[in-house]
């Protein structure tokens, strides 16, 4: 891998996108640059899922640029992995999940069961690999998620609200996994609108309401000095609409 | 009412007796019926995904056929598979007129639209779910039809089911390219045609009874397959 040059930095330019005539996300700029992760923070309806969905291809901008380093083609996509809030999950076994990106990629089989094994156990799923998905508790499942996500060694991982349906428990179970995969190398790109899950995973904030990106800050910036009033109020806990 | 207990028991009788003739018919039905539904399943499913996944060119018009051929007549079916079967017709050559191939033909044909539209909507349902998932894992249009064929199939049996319903019931096409030949071409329903002209009624409704316990049966365990798979695989 290592001579294969990095997809990042993810170039966004002047990106909007338009619906039923709202505009949804409005003329965000900047690079997504390889180190850090990276929290999109802001109030529900603030464009978050919207804007993941744009970076991952899922969705055209109706306006603006959205480029990878290496530029946009067909396998730019394998590169990188979603975790979506709702998390799809086949009607399969856990481990038949896992094991789906690396068929569709065409990784040899010999190779494909230790990967399946290693991302069994680093979500802590070995015990129920043989488990159907779709029985799976929450916290599980969402765990599964992100190995499948993970399986395929992508360079970017998006994730979209992960912890949105999930105990505090099993919150925690994922919120370890995730900096687990930050150790692996993998570039974090993720929503939220919690604040205490900002504050313990972001290593930079982007804080975006009513589609505009009003601020992108180092994490402990953020929280100790917001420069817009709107991130000070949602701080505070005021209700942002 | 005499006649349907009458029935009952000769029904009974000849099950219990191991009738060979009756083996030879219910098994002759079961082999017609039930390759017909492989060879159905094996096209119907694949273009039904195709139908329900894909954009293209003369898609409306295959899926407007499709539903409307899903009530083709049998007795018209049978008799261009005649037409295509006899000495005369462009695949006399293999002489397969009046055989138990030219039974399978004619219900596969009968029975593929049937699977192919009732495929469609399970694979357009499953899609809805799946579709930005299998996107955002850069499956291919190949990888997602197979992968909705798969995860689906379970529901699909319900399709399934129902072209053989249809192939194992109808009478018109097998008669017409089958013959009703007596330990040749004799399936149920023909037999049953066969001995209610001759008025052989009890007869006629013992297999009946037969042939509807059979469909039941069937039914009964692909549903139990089915229900037992939701539970496990939800």
């Amino acid at each position: 891998m290592a001579d294969v040059p990095s997809i990042l930095p993810l170039r966004l330019t002047d990106v909007t996108y338009q619906a039923r005539g709202q505009t949804l996300i409005d003329g965000i700029s900047g690079d997504l640059e390889a180190k850090g992760r990276s929290v999109i923070l802001g109030p529900n309806g603030a464009g978050k899922s919207l804007l993941l969905r744009l970076c991952h291809g899922l969705l055209q901008p109706t306006a603006g640029r959205i480029e990878w380093a290496v530029g946009n083609n067909e396998r730019v996509r394998q590169r990188q992995a979603m975790v979506f809030q709702d998390p799809v999950l086949l009607r399969r076994s856990t481990a038949g999940n896992i094991r789906y990106p690396l068929h569709l990629h065409g990784t040899p089989r010999r190779e494909q069961q230790a990967r399946v094994d290693e991302a069994l156990a680093r979500a802590g799923l070995s015990a129920v690999a043989d488990r159907p998905a779709r029985v799976l508790s929450g916290g599980e499942q969402q765990r599964l998620a992100i190995a499948r996500a993970w399986v395929a060694r992508p360079e970017v991982l998006f994730l979209d609200e992960p912890t949105s349906n999930l105990d505090p428990a099993a919150t925690r179970a994922i919120e370890e996994l995730v900096l687990a995969v930050d150790q692996t190398g993998a570039k974090i790109i993720m929503t939220t609108h919690d604040l205490g899950q900002a504050r313990r995973l972001a290593n930079e904030i982007l804080f975006l309401h009513r589609g505009r990106l009003l601020e992108r800050t180092p994490v402990t910036e953020f929280f100790a000095a917001p420069r817009t009033a709107e991130a000070a109020a949602f701080l505070k806990g005021d209700l942002l609409c | 009412m005499t006649d349907l207990t009458a029935a009952f028991a000769l029904a009974l009788d000849m099950l219990l007796r191991f009738d060979p003739d009756l083996l030879e018919i219910v098994g002759l039905s079961l082999q017609v019926s039930l390759s017909a539904v492989g060879l159905a399943a094996l096209i119907g499913l694949p273009l039904g995904a195709a139908v329900a996944l894909f954009r293209f060119p003369g898609r409306l018009a295959i899926n407007a056929l499709l539903t409307a051929f899903m009530g083709l007549p049998p007795v018209v079916v049978g008799l261009i598979v005649y037409l295509l079967l006899s000495r005369a017709g462009p695949l006399g050559i293999l002489g397969l007129l009046f055989t138990p191939a030219a039974m399978i033909l004619a219900q596969c044909l009968l029975i593929t639209p049937i699977i192919a539209a009732l495929s469609a909507q399970t694979v357009a349902d499953l899609h809805e779910e799946y579709d930005e998932q299998l996107r955002s894992l850069a499956a291919g249009p190949g990888q997602t039809l197979v992968t909705l064929l798969w995860d689906g199939r379970f529901r699909l049996l319900t399709a399934i089911l129902a072209g053989f319903g249809r192939a194992v019931a109808e009478v018109g096409a097998v008669m017409i390219v089958g013959g009703n030949i007596n330990h040749a071409t004799r399936v149920m329903t023909t037999a049953i045609a066969l001995e209610t002209s001759k008025g052989n009624l009890a007869l006629a409704l013992a297999l009946g009874i037969i042939l509807i316990a059979l469909a039941l049966g069937v039914n009964l365990a692909a549903m139990a397959i089915r229900d037992a798979a939701r539970v496990r695989y939800g």
